[in-house]
């Protein structure tokens, strides 16, 4: 099944509330798929800094205490780089003003085996098994500032349950993937994308879709007509929401099996799979709601 | 052919039992509308979307929603009026028996999924499968719908004042469609067919029954080419 609620919010006020906001809509969707469940926040200052990359790893004890891998990043760095690590529930973060590119191949060295679960500068990814209330706590959701926030409770079909399966998949800067549905033909489209180049981290079937997203915008696609092209190459069924920096897209699949609902007001935009995770928005009342209509992009911009 | 139908209902409000779902669970309201006779009358504040509201009502009994529901709502109706004065989750009115389901707003798919009777009234849009596998019920959107609505669809009518999605009445048997709008496409075996008077006739009834007052000169009628409906030899080389 899986349950989605994202939201933006336009409204520097509301910003501040975003971890609350975020949690009443998680708290309404744990049904939906209450195995394990992850979390992205974009521009929380407690978590990213202007100016610099920070990864999202899998877990908060990697075997190593977190001056130790500052210590061995700072071999591995440009000389005068400085790299911050620091632990938030099952993650663990880590900063420095390089490209996330180049503080990943550094981390791949210093802790060996660690999962990068997000990168950019803007978005922290948290996830982990277990109830997804008990997940948000862990993480300190509920007094996250934020601009944009997604987040996933999953209930496992195409790949096992751990934290590297649950969503988001955040494969290149910045930009999440959520899914609710499966892909049937994921293992040629891996194999495809496979003879291309791209690595994979798992065997699950969103990644397969993270990565096909991330190469069609790094062959020049805008969000939009990545989504498009998705349509056309992977088969099953999904309802995705996809955040980048600044901006938020939502698709179904043609048929349009998995249910979307979109909520939307002068100060916000929300998403979820189903109402309930948005009764309690402010100004709900007053909000435009509605379905997305099957196989159409539905995109919004900071 | 019938033609009679029920109309939607106006609440009798002498004795109104309230449940708020801010404070009352979901279970504890059903319960007291499966233990209700005849005449009494329920209104439900704050129904945030929750699921299975005021299902299996199986007493004539006035049920108002103030606000959407989730999945579900007033699903098994039989003789039961709902009022939902908002939007209605997946499956509004699934397998009603009789009675009246009335959404204001918007309704998501599955509307009156496999309901064999009663009448189901949506003022707003209907999403994909509206009417799906129905059974003799009468639906009233006065939006558009989904695509593969009155996919299967036994018997009833379905009446749309708006657009219809694509594979309209798909494999079809012996419902009636009327669509005012335009229809993206036909399923199979679903064609247009010609409006006689008895189709005027009805279609002005459930019109009325809905509150609405669309003309019925303007809809067209579709319904099954009846061409499934038994093994064609052509096809006996394929076995």
């Amino acid at each position: 099944m899986c349950g989605i609620a994202a939201l933006q919010l336009r409204n520097p006020e509301l910003r501040p509330k975003m971890g609350s906001l975020l949690s009443t809509m998680l708290c309404e969707i744990v049904d939906r798929g209450p195995d394990s469940a992850g979390l992205a926040v974009y521009d929380n200052p407690a978590l990213v800094t202007e100016g610099q990359s920070t990864l999202s790893l899998l877990g908060g004890d990697l075997g190593l205490r977190p001056a130790d891998i500052d210590a061995f990043l700072a071999g591995l760095l440009p000389e005068g780089v400085e790299s911050q690590v620091k632990v938030v529930g099952d993650t663990t973060l880590v900063s420095a003003e390089v490209p996330a590119g180049e503080l990943a191949g550094a981390v791949a060295r210093a802790c060996p085996g660690a999962v990068i679960a997000g990168r950019g500068g803007r978005v922290t990814v948290m996830k982990s098994v277990g109830h997804p209330m008990e997940v948000a706590e862990r993480h300190g959701l509920g007094g996250m500032y934020g601009t944009q926030a997604v987040s996933h409770t999953r209930m496992a079909t195409e790949s096992a349950v751990t934290a590297g399966g649950s969503h988001p998949f955040s494969v290149a800067d910045d930009l999440c993937l959520v899914h609710n549905g499966s892909f049937s033909n994921h293992a040629s489209v891996r194999r495809e994308l496979k003879r291309l180049g791209v690595e994979f981290d798992s065997e699950n079937d969103t990644e397969v879709g993270a990565r096909y997203i991330a190469h069609r915008l790094e062959q020049g696609d805008d969000l939009e007509t990545a989504l498009v092209n998705l349509g056309q190459v992977l088969d099953g069924f999904y309802t995705l929401v996809v955040t980048t920096a600044d901006s938020m897209a939502v698709v179904r699949d043609p048929i349009a099996c998995k249910p979307a609902i979109i909520a939307e007001t002068e100060d916000w935009v929300a998403m979820a799979s189903e109402f309930r995770a948005l009764a309690e928005l402010p100004g709900i009342g007053n909000a435009r709601i509605f379905e997305p209509e099957p196989g159409r992009v539905y995109s919004w911009s900071l | 052919m019938t033609t009679t139908v029920d109309s939607i209902p106006v609440s009798a409000g002498a004795e109104t039992e309230v449940f708020d779902l801010k404070i009352d669970d979901v279970r504890t309201l059903n319960r007291a509308i499966h233990q209700a006779s005849d005449g009494q009358s329920f209104t439900v504040d704050n129904p945030g979307g929750k699921h299975s509201l005021a299902v299996g009502i199986n007493a004539g009994i006035d049920v108002e929603i103030n606000g959407h529901a989730g999945y579900y709502a007033a699903g098994m109706n039989q003789g039961g009026r709902v009022t939902i004065l908002g939007n209605a989750g997946v499956g509004v009115a699934e397998n009603m028996m009789s009675g009246t389901v009335h959404v204001t707003g918007d309704a998501s798919q599955s509307a009156g999924a496999t309901a064999h009777g009663g009448l189901l009234v949506i003022d707003g849009n209907a999403s994909a499968r509206c009417g799906i596998s129905m059974k003799g019920v009468d639906i009233v959107v006065g939006g558009s719908i989904g695509h593969m609505s009155a996919f299967m669809a036994q018997a009833g009518r379905l009446v749309v004042c708006g657009d219809a999605g694509e594979a309209l009445g798909d494999s079809i048997y012996e419902a009636r469609i009327y669509v005012k709008g335009t229809v993206a496409s036909l399923g199979a075996d679903c064609i247009a067919k010609e409006m006689r008077p008895e189709h005027l006739l009805e279609l002005r009834g459930l019109l009325h029954a809905a509150g609405r007052d669309d003309d019925p000169a303007g809809f067209t009628r579709y319904g099954s080419a009846r061409t499934l409906y038994n093994f064609h030899v052509d096809n006996s080389s394929a076995y």
